[in-house]
């Protein structure tokens, strides 16, 4: 596990729910082929309201021009990220289109525990609220050690939360390499790719 | 101290003794649901995890019922069935419903319970956020990702956290025009989209025994709305009739303790129940349909695991019967069991399906259709700027299909009376005249 995640915010609101973060049309495509994997990365976050994208002025598109990958990699959100459907395709998608963390004020418990146990990317509480403070665009670091996270384009730190008892799965990687590091699974029975 | 319901379900599929909300305990699984949607992307993951050739930890706990994207041309939707089916056949799996033959069945979460797949004491998990469905049935249930769902496939197990359990008490009498989607819509409302995140929602009081089956689940099957990890309802015997006409299996009856602690505890006179709405664009946006009658609509979409069972349907044609629809009104039965009770029940000597053919709706296929949009082709599908009122459980933006619509939901009794009148209409008008 990385110790720091660098990258660009984008910055959205409360109660982002997954028909927002990948819409219910696009859960056609394999979440296993190469190619057709893409297609993720290209709808991820299509569903937000045009005024709500990229705040604070929005009508920000998060991926440009039918590419599959954003130049936004962390993204900071409001109250009750992910709420809504159980579909993992929500953390993946945007784990294709390289999202490497989400600082947010709170959780829905199905998207938080997908993003955890699939390991796609890492989910942070921070103490007080982000979304005001951050702009799309700013330059952020996330330094694990510390639990911190620093605008480096306003120049300020803030704290996040300690990412409590969930860090022993997210340090193995996933759900099955915590099962095998403890024993749980053989570690014999990983399969083929 | 005693324990919730949830608590001691939990603690026995723990092989504990007891177990306190914040554990995180490791749990035996009883039932693994999927469908189309998630079935593939899990079944992936499995192999990947387990081998090519690895078999699933228990054939007879594995059930996947094709639900979501079924009567459209869309051809990634229909590769995903034959995944289902390579699947099924590989491993030999006996709980399966296929498309396009006689065993389909339609939505998942009543399909469970029409099958003898919800038993009380049980844990069942499903790939979708609305198998708080099940928990009506006496039985801990909750939705799950692709991840959890290939690793229970490999294993019969799931760590679990202990949730902390809010009680919502009911007592007296619901009034006649109010139904379960209006006591639901009022909690959520209550208490927010995220006012019971990682909680157990447990359902008590006389006025909640007093529910049928259908309308118990719909109040689990919204818990998720609340953020909720799942919805309970204490079994009875409303709760066993309906078991023991679907199923010979075993069942385990638990009950909360009077020293149990609940994090929350709220009691409601159900007299004093009105029906509600969820205004655009959140399903915690309470309104009173009283304070929405200018409210002008598009359509109404009667339909989905929350409102397309058959009390929701005979609560519509109790309002549609002898009456034309005055906007594009759609008629999904969740199941083919509710399709073909809809040609088997009466209502003064005409079929519910006469009643909402001559009403002048569109009727269409079980299935989950337009509740989340789906592909273009989907039955129902909202377009553009239209203003639609809906049995179904969410309207978040474009979650019926069109960025721009604007999704009122509401119980079918509301949704029934403002498909007569083009706006919101409180069904009291018609029922209590």
């Amino acid at each position: 596990m990385d110790k720091v995640i660098e990258g660009i915010a984008y910055v959205l609101g409360n109660d982002i729910d997954t028909d927002q973060i990948i819409p219910a049309e696009h859960l056609v495509y394999s979440l296993s082929d190469p190619e057709e994997r893409k297609h993720y990365g290209k709808f991820a976050l299509s569903g937000v309201p045009d005024d709500q994208a990229g705040l604070p002025d929005g009508k920000i598109p998060f991926t440009e021009n039918g590419q599959s990958e954003s130049k936004y990699s962390i993204i900071i959100g409001g109250k009750n990220f992910g709420c809504g459907s159980s579909r993992e395709h929500a953390p993946a998608c945007m784990e294709i289109a390289g999202v490497r963390a989400v600082v947010a004020e709170s959780y829905a418990r199905i998207f938080y525990r997908n993003s955890v146990d699939g390991g796609f990317f890492i989910p942070f509480e921070c103490v007080t609220r982000m979304v005001e403070e951050i702009k799309t665009g700013d330059d952020l670091v996330i330094d694990l050690n510390a639990s911190t996270l620093t605008n480096r384009s306003a120049n300020k730190t803030y704290e996040l939360k300690s990412l409590g008892e969930v860090i022993e799965i997210i340090e193995a990687g996933d759900i099955f390499e915590y099962a095998r590091k403890t024993g749980m699974i053989p570690s014999t029975s990983r399969g083929g790719s | 101290m005693g324990m919730t319901i949830t608590e001691k379900i939990l603690a026995a599929h723990a092989d504990k003794e007891s177990v306190r909300p914040g554990d995180n305990i490791w749990v035996d699984v009883d039932v693994l649901m999927t469908h189309d949607v998630c079935g593939p992307g899990t079944f992936a993951i499995f192999k990947k995890q387990f081998g090519e050739n690895a078999k699933v930890w228990d054939r007879d706990k594995v059930v996947i019922i094709p639900d979501h994207f079924i009567f459209t041309k869309d051809t990634h939707a229909n590769r995903n069935i034959d995944i289902l089916r390579q699947f099924v056949k590989e491993q030999s799996l006996p709980h399966y419903y296929d498309v396009g033959t006689d065993n389909y069945k339609g939505v998942c979460h009543l399909a469970l319970a029409q099958e003898g797949f919800n038993r009380p004491g049980e844990v069942l998990f499903g790939t979708d956020s609305h198998t708080s469905t099940s928990g009506a049935f006496g039985m801990f249930s909750t939705g799950i990702g692709n991840t959890d769902a290939a690793f229970i496939l490999g294993t019969g197990k799931l760590w679990v956290k202990v949730p902390e359990t809010m009680c919502f008490e009911f007592t007296g009498t619901f009034p006649e025009h109010v139904m379960a989607k209006d006591v639901i819509l009022n909690v959520i409302g209550d208490i927010g989209v995220d006012g019971a995140t990682y909680r157990a929602m447990e359902w008590r009081g006389d006025a909640v025994m007093s529910l049928s089956m259908e309308e118990r689940m719909t109040l689990c099957n919204m818990a998720i709305e609340a953020g909720g990890k799942n919805g309970i309802i204490e079994a009875d015997d409303v709760t066993l009739d309906y078991v023991r006409q679907r199923t010979d299996a075993p069942y385990k009856i638990y009950k909360t303790d009077a020293d149990a602690q609940y994090f929350f505890k709220k009691t409601y006179n159900a007299s004093e129940m009105e029906p509600i709405v969820a205004k655009p664009h959140s399903p915690d946006n309470k309104a009173k349909v009283s304070d929405c009658v200018d409210v002008k609509l598009d359509r109404a979409y009667i339909g989905s695991c929350t409102g397309g069972k058959l009390t929701d349907f005979m609560a519509a044609a109790r309002l549609l019967k002898g009456k034309k629809v005055k906007i594009d009104t759609f008629i999904v039965p969740a199941t083919r069991e509710v399709e073909q009770d809809l040609y088997k029940e009466k209502m003064g000597g005409e079929t519910l399906i006469d009643i909402f053919k001559n009403a002048g709706a569109y009727l269409g296929d079980p299935s989950c259709a337009a509740c989340l949009g789906g592909p273009k082709d989907t039955f129902g599908r909202a377009k553009d700027n239209q203003v639609v009122i809906s049995t179904t459980n969410r309207n978040f933006p474009g979650r019926m299909g069109s960025k721009q619509a604007h999704v009122y939901l509401a119980s079918p009794y509301t949704a029934a009376a403002s498909a007569l009148t083009g706006h919101i209409t409180n069904p009291a008008d018609f029922i209590n005249k």
